[in-house]
């Protein structure tokens, strides 16, 4: 059970994680507006694909929109892993050693950081895609669950992060996981629905790759409106990494954290 | 000003204390020590003799691998929370953030000590004040220098009223103005508030002229222990060193100090020896190097100092033994 005191710890770690962040413009542009650079390059080069049979979206631009949050996520989560590995190297995780501050509450002050960073960019894609014309089937509230799960997919994947920033230390680590995430990303569903992909190898691949269900979830709200098949399998697959990242993150600060 | 002072109980003692790392490397090989409360002990050694272990112990970062040490009357291997409530330390790495403010670095320090919002205002005005941080308290941490980042390093470790601070090698790489000034203020803390400060340093000035009592340990062991005075009387007598005036004559020079005693550490240019017969040999030496017609630049009289004692202990100088040591990490094993 989490009490009022931890709260409040997790409330100054994570506070102290948003404004490091919102300080350090190369942590943030990126994770702005990369995403939304590749959104504006495949919604124009691959609009022609919505012309396939079946294809399931009226728009390039609806059907890819959600792939701007998975990566706002990924970079988010990035973030939140350096981050941890900063403090290992510089020694100030050692300062916040010698406070009574609880070692979980370090890394959910951490991921919260991570969170708040994937909600503000979140909005910030949710806004653009309006304004470049896509259209969010679920409507309001959809758009608020998409904000929602986006976070989680933060989460999940801040936990990943958060397991090598505390068993490495290292913060080109963490960025040398970043590449290995991507192709996760390219072997799933992101670009093309399952069921269009004709390579076998590649549509097999897909099918087990649980950033697959992480973009269909996110994407029926855009194209589809509310689907609770694909909800459910987003929602389930985000908390499964969730609680394994922070399994394996927890474990790996308790090693990395060998106060008495 | 706030003051405080640390209660009577607020010592530290350690006995046959070991940390062994992996590939069985003892950094710190079965010390023991006594620090009295309200006493600065100076833990003087060369770069890998085990200080930062010691404190990194002693503070609870670090598990001992064997022995025992009690901070502040609590066992620092299983009383962690309680030792930490009671200490301040400042690490080796004046571990800051450089996208935080010096005042923020209060709130997060304070707030993580559960004090109230009210006096971590409070106290982050007073300490900033005491270090001189006053004008750069609203300044992004980066921006400070290294002596600036060392004085609001130790006022944050003082955010919380600790009555024993830890301090590991805190003036390194500082110019002499800010050495000068941090050791006005650590000698304030214990003379004026009772606190008690464990201090590492290389330095011998900073032993010399900061503790009451100081610790000299090589290889992960304490070769000598006492007041600074105590240690170099027990060494006795002064040396002399000789600059040659003519860099060839160096190995003349030395051959006619050897017959004046044992050799004793010199700096770069120099070669000393310790006088057997004191400091009132010295007209002989003088007469000797002139009765060889040895020229030198420059010599030097030295009342007995903290190196020649670890040089006696260990058989090395203090800056040999430096020297050593980062040639030792050059050569891989």
């Amino acid at each position: 059970m989490i009490d009022r005191e931890a709260l409040r710890e997790i409330g100054m770690i994570a506070g102290r994680s948003v404004r490091r962040t919102l300080r350090q413009p190369a942590l943030i542009v990126p994770v702005v507006l990369f995403p939304l650079m590749l959104l504006a390059i495949n919604a124009s080069g691959l609009d022609v694909t919505k012309k396939i049979p079946n294809f399931p979206a009226d728009s390039y631009l609806d059907f890819a929109l959600v792939v701007t949050f998975m990566q706002g996520g990924l970079f988010a989560a990035t973030t939140a892993g350096t981050e941890l590995a900063n403090d290992i190297e510089t020694g100030f995780l050692n300062r916040l050693q010698l406070t009574p501050l609880r070692a979980p509450a370090i890394l959910i002050g951490q991921l919260a950081g991570a969170m708040v960073v994937a909600f503000i960019a979140s909005v910030v894609y949710l806004a653009v895609g309006l304004l470049a014309g896509a259209q969010i089937k679920a409507g309001v509230g959809g758009a608020l669950v998409l904000i929602a799960l986006a976070m989680l997919v933060a989460l999940a994947f801040g936990g990943l992060g958060a397991i090598i920033g505390a068993r490495t230390g290292s913060a080109q680590a963490v960025q040398g996981m970043f590449p290995l995430l991507f192709v996760f990303f390219f072997l799933s569903s992101m670009n093309l629905p399952r069921n269009l992909i004709e390579a076998d190898w590649f549509r097999t691949i897909a099918s087990w790759n649980p950033v697959s269900y992480l973009v269909e979830g996110l994407r029926s709200l855009v194209i589809s409106g509310w689907d609770g098949t694909a909800l459910w399998r987003c929602l389930v697959t985000a908390i499964a990494i969730s609680i394994v990242g922070f399994a394996g993150a927890s474990s790996s600060l308790r090693t990395r954290m060998a106060r008495t | 000003m706030l003051t405080y002072r640390a209660m009577s109980h607020d010592g530290i003692t350690v006995s046959g204390l070991v940390r062994e790392f992996k590939g069985g490397i003892r950094a710190v090989d079965g010390i023991a020590l006594e620090v009295q409360p309200g006493e600065i002990y100076g833990f003087l050694g060369p770069n890998g003799a085990g200080k930062s272990t010691t404190v990194h112990m002693l503070t609870t970062l670090l598990p001992p691998t064997a022995g025992s040490a009690t901070v502040a009357g609590f066992d620092v291997a299983t009383r962690g929370p309680e030792v930490r409530r009671r200490i301040g330390a400042a690490l080796q790495e004046a571990a800051l953030d450089a996208f935080l403010t010096g005042r923020e670095h209060f709130e997060l320090q304070g707030g993580l000590h559960g004090l109230p919002k009210a006096e971590r205002g409070a106290r982050a005005v007073e300490l900033l004040e005491r270090v001189g941080l006053t004008e750069a308290a609203d300044r992004k941490v980066g921006g400070y220098s290294g002596g600036m980042k060392r004085r609001l390093d130790l006022a944050l470790a003082l955010v919380h009223r600790p009555s024993i601070l830890f301090l590991d090698e805190p003036t390194t790489g500082l110019d002499p103005q800010s050495r000068s000034a941090l050791w006005g203020e650590v000698a304030r803390l214990a003379k004026q508030d009772g606190v008690t400060v464990f201090l590492t340093t290389q330095y011998l000035e900073e032993a010399d002229v900061l503790a009451d009592r100081v610790g000299i340990i090589d290889q992960g062991r304490i070769v000598a222990e006492g007041t600074p005075q105590a240690l170099k009387q027990e060494i006795g007598r002064s040396s002399v060193e000789a600059i040659p005036a003519n860099p060839d004559a160096r190995e003349a020079i030395e051959s006619v100090l050897r017959r004046f005693g044992e050799p004793a550490a010199a700096g770069p240019k120099g070669v000393a020896v310790r006088l057997e017969g004191g400091s009132e040999s010295l007209g002989d030496v003088v007469r000797a190097l002139d009765a060889e017609g040895l020229e030198v630049a420059h010599l030097q009289l030295h009342a007995p100092s903290l190196d020649d004692v670890f040089l006696a202990k260990t058989g090395r100088s203090l800056e040999g033994a430096e020297e050593e040591e980062r040639a030792e990490e050059a050569v891989p094993s």
